[in-house]
């Protein structure tokens, strides 16, 4: 690996003032798990890693409100076993019980699983992809092996968010807090992840700088009827081929209120807002679902390999607003 | 500062991607200096203007004229805010999320680009056949109206030949602005060839790295070029002294004092 200069802050102002002062070659390092690939292949080459694995204040699941605010830093682990969690988030627990494995549960933040960058191997080998500042999508071509990559959103590049946690967390409509020396800023989880089109080179909207220091979840959608599946090639330590997440106010079998949102699609989490609108006020019956389905996959342009997700979208869902007790 | 941007492929060559971004300040800055620079000339220097008993003179021996020479067609004028329109919305959809502001331009881009390309090819057509094609060219039959220009404006009285119906500044910006736009052109429309169009099948290997490095680099360098080059052309259009000049260009018509006063009617006859 590379050699670097490691600074390990005790404290977030302390943690700012190191990104403030080292500027673009200051590299965050949360869990780990994706910055060591980058850093072990060479692929990066930060002259500074800043170490927040000893900022205690990034740790915890805390009360706020009707709602929560969990550290940036809390591992998967803890959010998966925290009892607040669990019963007043579910859809959390299950998305982040999804990632990975228990190893790298226990190792790996939802900050870090929130912020992580793209697996596409094109971009992560290294080339002169869009996404590394070039100007060609290698997974964008007729001979590329792309059936990971994405099916809606795509703008030159057509890597994918591979996060588990993030849909989950549009869905409760959480707030992700970003800070830096200038201050705070608080952006809804919807517009903390940005595509291709807006930014080529960047996954959040996170700038040098800024550190994401807390997820707050409010307590709009504590209680709900969540559902939450993730499709992948294994059942442990790999990233979703598509994943969704679905938090629904019901009356009976009438949707009276919905959030719905997939991941693995297309280079950040979508929030299904034509879906959620569609079912307002509806009953779960064959034909809403079916409108439903075919509303998510509206405006997929698959590529050569990856034809199986738009299927694969409609159906998860449909099965997202069946709901648990409709499987 | 670099001036080009380097990568590496997949078989482990270096290739071209682009441009360095820091020759867009370098183009944002040579076009303010320029401003700049042109503005202080214009309060001190000693630039010759015809009197303006000379052009009355000259008006009362031409009763012949009509009051307004028609000076751009509506189809000119209509072609050139098009291309305007155009021209702004690629500027402003290329450079401003290299200046940090970050949104989905690239649709926008390639859509004002089609419509650039078109209203170039309305233009090469229109004027080839209905307009005086030869009259925005410069050649070395110009030099005499070049030696006389400069010596006004050192502040001269030199009865060496006036301008046809476009000054040579006029022209020699019409030159620059077609190399560089041609060469955007023909780069941008090999260039859709990578992006999603509903036009065409994306084929990013439809050229070589070293082709395809090539092209970005040409439409970067000619980017950057119509940076400056459209600072240039905005702070003549609004300057007090070349106002009738952009007026005509929205009218379609001169006075004819104005075409007496600034126009050789050797050069340019109006009709």
């Amino acid at each position: 690996m590379p050699a670097f200069e490691l600074l390990q802050p005790a404290s977030i102002a302390d943690a700012l003032e190191l990104l403030d002062r080292h500027g673009p070659s200051a590299w965050v390092l949360a869990g780990g798990l994706d910055s060591f690939d980058w850093l072990k292949d060479r692929i990066k080459r930060p002259s500074v890693v800043v170490d927040l694995s000893g900022v205690v204040e990034m740790k915890g699941v805390r009360p706020r409100g009707e709602g929560l605010e969990i550290g940036a830093m809390t591992t998967l682990t803890d959010v998966v076993r925290h009892p607040m969690v669990e019963q007043r988030f579910g859809i959390l627990t299950n998305a982040a019980e999804a990632a990975a494995s228990p190893q790298i549960r226990n190792q790996g933040t939802i900050g870090g699983n929130v912020s992580q960058d793209t697996r596409c191997w094109y971009y992560r080998a290294g080339w002169s992809c869009y996404r590394a500042g070039g100007n060609i999508c290698y997974a964008d071509t007729p001979q590329a092996i792309n059936r990971e990559h994405a099916i809606l959103g795509a703008d030159r590049c057509v890597a994918v968010s591979p996060s588990d946690t993030a849909p989950a967390l549009v869905a409760l409509d959480a707030e992700m807090v970003i800070r830096s020396k200038a201050g705070e800023r608080v952006v809804p989880a919807e517009d903390y992840f940005i595509g291709p089109g807006t930014d080529i080179t960047r996954m959040t909207v996170l700038r040098t700088g800024e550190l994401l220091v807390a997820i707050r979840i409010p307590g709009t959608w504590a209680g709900s009827t969540f559902y939450f599946e993730k499709v992948a090639d294994r059942n442990v330590w790999d990233f979703p081929l598509v994943n969704v997440a679905s938090a629904m106010v019901l009356s009976g079998n009438t949707v009276q209120r919905m959030r719905i949102a997939v991941n693995g699609v297309a280079a950040r989490p979508l929030r299904l807002v034509a879906v959620e609108d569609a079912m307002r006020g509806k009953a779960r019956t064959d034909d809403a679902l079916t409108a439903a389905g075919e509303l998510a996959i509206q405006g997929a342009v698959p590529l050569q390999f990856n034809a199986y997700k738009v299927p694969l979208l409609r159906n998860l869902v449909k099965r997202a607003i069946r709901g648990a007790e409709g499987t | 500062m670099n001036i080009l941007t380097w990568g590496r492929n997949p078989w482990g060559e270096w290739i071209l991607t682009h441009i360095s971004w820091g020759l867009l300040w370098a183009a944002l800055f040579a076009g303010l200096a320029f401003l700049v620079a042109h503005a202080s000339y214009m309060l001190l220097s000693r630039h010759r203007k015809r009197a303006a008993h000379e052009t009355d003179a000259m008006e009362a021996a031409r009763p012949d004229l009509p009051p307004r020479i028609v000076r751009h067609s509506l189809a000119a004028r209509l072609f050139h805010w098009v291309m305007a329109g155009a021209m702004f919305v690629l500027l402003f959809t290329a450079f401003l999320p290299i200046a940090g502001v970050k949104f989905a331009w690239v649709a926008w881009h390639w859509m004002a680009g089609l419509v650039l390309a078109a209203s170039i090819l309305f233009h090469i057509v229109h004027a080839t056949i209905w307009m005086d094609f030869w009259s925005i060219w410069v050649g070395p039959s110009d030099l005499p109206e070049l030696k006389a220009e400069l010596m006004r404006e050192l502040g001269h009285d030199v009865a060496g030949p006036r301008p046809g119906k476009y000054p040579l500044g006029n022209r020699l910006y019409h030159l620059a602005i077609v190399l560089a736009g041609l060469g955007v052109m023909a780069t941008g429309l090999t260039m859709l060839v990578r992006v999603r169009t509903p036009f065409l099948t994306r084929n990013p290997y439809l050229l070589s790295d070293t082709t395809w490095g090539l092209t970005y680099v040409l439409h970067g360098l000619a980017g950057v070029s119509l940076v400056g080059l459209v600072m240039a052309h905005v702070y003549f259009a609004v300057r007090p002294e070349k106002w009738w000049i952009t007026k005509s260009m929205i009218l379609g018509w001169i006075t004819r004092r104005q075409y007496l006063e600034h126009h050789d009617p050797q050069r340019w006859v109006a009709r």
